[in-house]
């Protein structure tokens, strides 16, 4: 570590490590109710269960985002952060304010929660991803701001290097778009509308940007590649990120009571945002494979090169899958979607969070630059473990989808929701068989952290 | 990447495309906005049916529906349930009333959310309003 205040970052990781956790287990919770659908109820009705499961998903990789930003903004800027202090408390508001959410959801009774709040003063809850009281959203933006002014003042007395100002563009474009979950008409159409600025422009626009920042960063660091270089690929991938991913919004505007012209510029531009995640998969070997050094972290390369894969097989391939409007109409709100879903978040947004984590924590609790061999050993074999069962997660989920496309829609004689469901019982065990694994991965990733702590570092 | 395409080439195609295609974006949602009258079904919306959105959502409905397709995958899709149950709103607040209260054994359930007479009309004026929005015709069939 070669600023003091980099500490920061040490308490967002392993609050984004344990929410984590958290939220494979209401994961695998939903999952059994998929298949016993009276499993916990009334207790946990399923709808509590996904909002904990998606809100602890999006808490967590915000917490490795702004680790992520706490590590590597004084790095590459050269200088301590403005104020470590700010940071420490904003880490603990965070924390406090989203374990408070969580609790609502699991101790009340949604409606009883949106009472307590004030919701009906200003109605933003109930709506999917969204669904946090008013108030904890306030909460959200305020230490957005704060961290946003903690970082914008470090970057200003330090070195300007494009990885940090991409990074900061994709923060602050994360912290505006969030303000559409403000707004929220009583025209369905116009909500549905603007509830996609925060949605898709997040994982389709400004996140990838802090993925792509934060993935130049462990290369520069792994690889040792001149840095000129990685700078030139990492606005080339940007650049298409954007120009596909903005217009590339009007997939989503199908069938919502939008004109009929998304259909065409949803259609092309999204069938083009593939691309900046080809991109990154081809930047990511090629750096690798023209790396000056052999960095003794190999964990964190493997980590890297995985984020570059998955976030493309994920994004890239199975959202191509189903964003071409005359397939989108029989594959809208299925399987399909969730199991491209699932693929996507942690290909890219889970896996960028873990390779940073994976390269930055070593240096955090004060080893030079790497694990020991063996801690390395199981954090890989936890790579894979988490890795291959998404896999399955996700081609176990597609074949229900198609299933569920062909005998609900698909067909002259199609048949009710439920009764589909029930055809698709083994391809749900499957999956939930799947989850397990990947817990078990998850619980080997969290054991690397504290095996072979006393031996000697990789060389 | 060849030497001829440099750092600085790729930083303007960066900020002109994204500014070009942010711009581009926004018009498109102004002209949206301007034939919304056509397709939103607009003219329906109540009072009644603005609290049956406040309903649905403070509900938190979309935890285990789609809604037009968005939402959860858990539960049937509600933005044709109006025509599913035959045109009728008695039969989805009979529906929804008569949710046992500790669900039915072995099978998804759905909860008692006893809700006041009010609110029940309202959510079910809601999904009413729903179904008469005009969405290139999806779902493709009845079964949503
Ligand atoms: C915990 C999950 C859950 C929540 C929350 C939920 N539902 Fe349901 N709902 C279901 C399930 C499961 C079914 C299918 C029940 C069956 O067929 O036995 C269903 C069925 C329905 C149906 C009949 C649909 C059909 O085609 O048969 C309506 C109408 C409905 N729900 C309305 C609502 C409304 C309105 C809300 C919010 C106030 C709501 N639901 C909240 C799970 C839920
Ligand atoms: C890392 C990037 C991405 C992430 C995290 C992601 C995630 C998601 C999620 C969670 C949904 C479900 C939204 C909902 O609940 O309604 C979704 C929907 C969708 N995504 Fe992505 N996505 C990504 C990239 C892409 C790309 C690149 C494409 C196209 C090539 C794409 C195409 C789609 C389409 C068409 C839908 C709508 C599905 C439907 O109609 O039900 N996604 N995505
Ligand atoms: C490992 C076991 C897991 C299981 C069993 C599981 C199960 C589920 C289930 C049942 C849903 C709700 C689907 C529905 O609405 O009907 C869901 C939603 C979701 N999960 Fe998971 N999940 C797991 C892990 C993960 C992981 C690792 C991620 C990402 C890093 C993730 C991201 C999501 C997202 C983004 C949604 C919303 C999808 C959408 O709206 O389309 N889940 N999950
Ligand atoms: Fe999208």
């Amino acid at each position: 570590m070669q600023y003091q205040s980099q500490a920061v970052a040490k308490p967002y990781f392993i609050a984004a490590i344990g929410l984590f956790v958290g939220q494979i287990l209401f994961g695998l919770i939903m999952g059994l109710q998929y298949v016993i659908g009276d499993f916990l109820f009334p207790e946990i009705p399923f709808n509590v269960a996904r909002m904990v499961h998606t809100n602890l998903l999006i808490v967590w990789i915000l917490f490795g985002f702004m680790g992520a930003a706490y590590y590597l903004v004084p790095e590459e800027s050269e200088c301590e952060l403005y104020s470590p202090k700010l940071a420490l408390l904003m880490f603990w508001v965070f924390l406090i304010a989203g374990a408070l959410t969580i609790l609502g959801y699991l101790l009340v009774p949604y409606a009883t929660l949106a009472e307590m709040t004030g919701n009906s003063l200003l109605p933003t809850m109930g709506r999917e991803f969204l669904e946090q009281p008013t108030i904890t959203k306030i909460g959200i933006v305020i230490v957005a701001l704060a961290f946003l002014f903690n970082l914008g003042m470090t970057m200003l007395k330090g070195r300007k290097t494009v990885i940090t100002l991409v990074l900061f563009i994709g923060l602050v474009g994360l912290a505006v778009f969030f303000l559409f979950s403000f707004f929220n008409p009583d025209n369905l159409v116009r909500d549905k509308l603007y509830w996609w600025f925060v949605v898709h422009l997040w994982v389709e626009g400004v996140w990838e940007l802090i993925l792509g920042a934060i993935l130049a960063f462990v290369l520069i660091k792994t690889t040792g590649v001149d840095r000129e270089v990685i700078e030139k690929w990492l606005y080339v991938i940007i650049a298409l990120a954007l120009i596909t991913g903005i217009i590339g919004t009007g997939h989503h505007f199908f069938w919502i009571g939008l004109p009929g012209y998304w259909q065409w510029w949803g259609s092309i531009f999204s069938a083009l945002e593939p691309l900046p995640f080809f991109m990154m998969t081809v930047f990511a070997f090629n750096m690798v494979n023209q790396r000056r050094r052999n960095h003794p972290n190999q964990a964190a390369v493997l980590w890297a090169l995985g984020t570059s894969v998955m976030a493309f097989l994920g994004a890239g391939v199975w959202g191509f899958m189903h964003t071409l409007a005359p397939v989108n109409y029989y594959t809208h709100g299925t399987q399909i979607t969730a199991a491209h879903g699932h693929m996507a978040f942690y290909g890219a947004y889970a896996m960028i969070v873990l390779t940073i984590i994976s390269y930055a924590m070593p240096m955090l609790r004060g080893r030079k630059a790497a694990n020991s061999g063996k801690s390395q050993i199981l954090e890989m074999w936890s790579f894979w473990l988490m890795t291959v069962s998404m896999v399955f997660i996700t081609l176990f989920l597609t074949a229900a989808g198609v299933l569920q496309v062909y005998t609900q829609r698909y067909t002259d004689n199609p048949q009710p929701f439920m009764a589909v469901q029930e055809r698709l019982e083994l391809f749900y065990w499957m999956r939930e068989a799947a989850g397990v694994v990947f817990l078990i991965g998850l619980i080997i990733y969290i054991i690397s952290f504290f095996a072979g702590s006393n031996e000697p570092e990789q060389a | 990447m060849s030497k001829t395409f440099t750092k600085s080439m790729a930083r303007n195609i960066f900020y002109g495309g994204s500014l070009f295609f942010m711009l581009l974006f926004a018009a498109l949602v102004f002209d949206s906005e301007s034939s919304l009258p056509d397709t939103d079904n607009r003219q329906a919306i109540t009072e009644e049916v603005a609290l049956g959105k406040l309903v649905w959502e403070q509900n938190n409905c979309i935890g285990c529906h789609s809604l037009l397709g968005e939402g959860a995958y858990f539960a049937p899709e509600l933005g044709n349930v109006y025509t599913r149950f035959g045109n009728s709103t008695e039969a989805i607040k009979a529906f929804i009333a008569s949710r046992p209260k500790e669900g039915i054994p072995g099978r998804r359930s759905m909860p008692q959310f006893n809700l006041s007479e009010k609110d029940l009309n309202a959510v079910a004026e809601f999904l009413k309003y729903s179904s008469g929005i005009k969405n290139s015709n999806w779902p493709p069939n009845i079964q949503g």
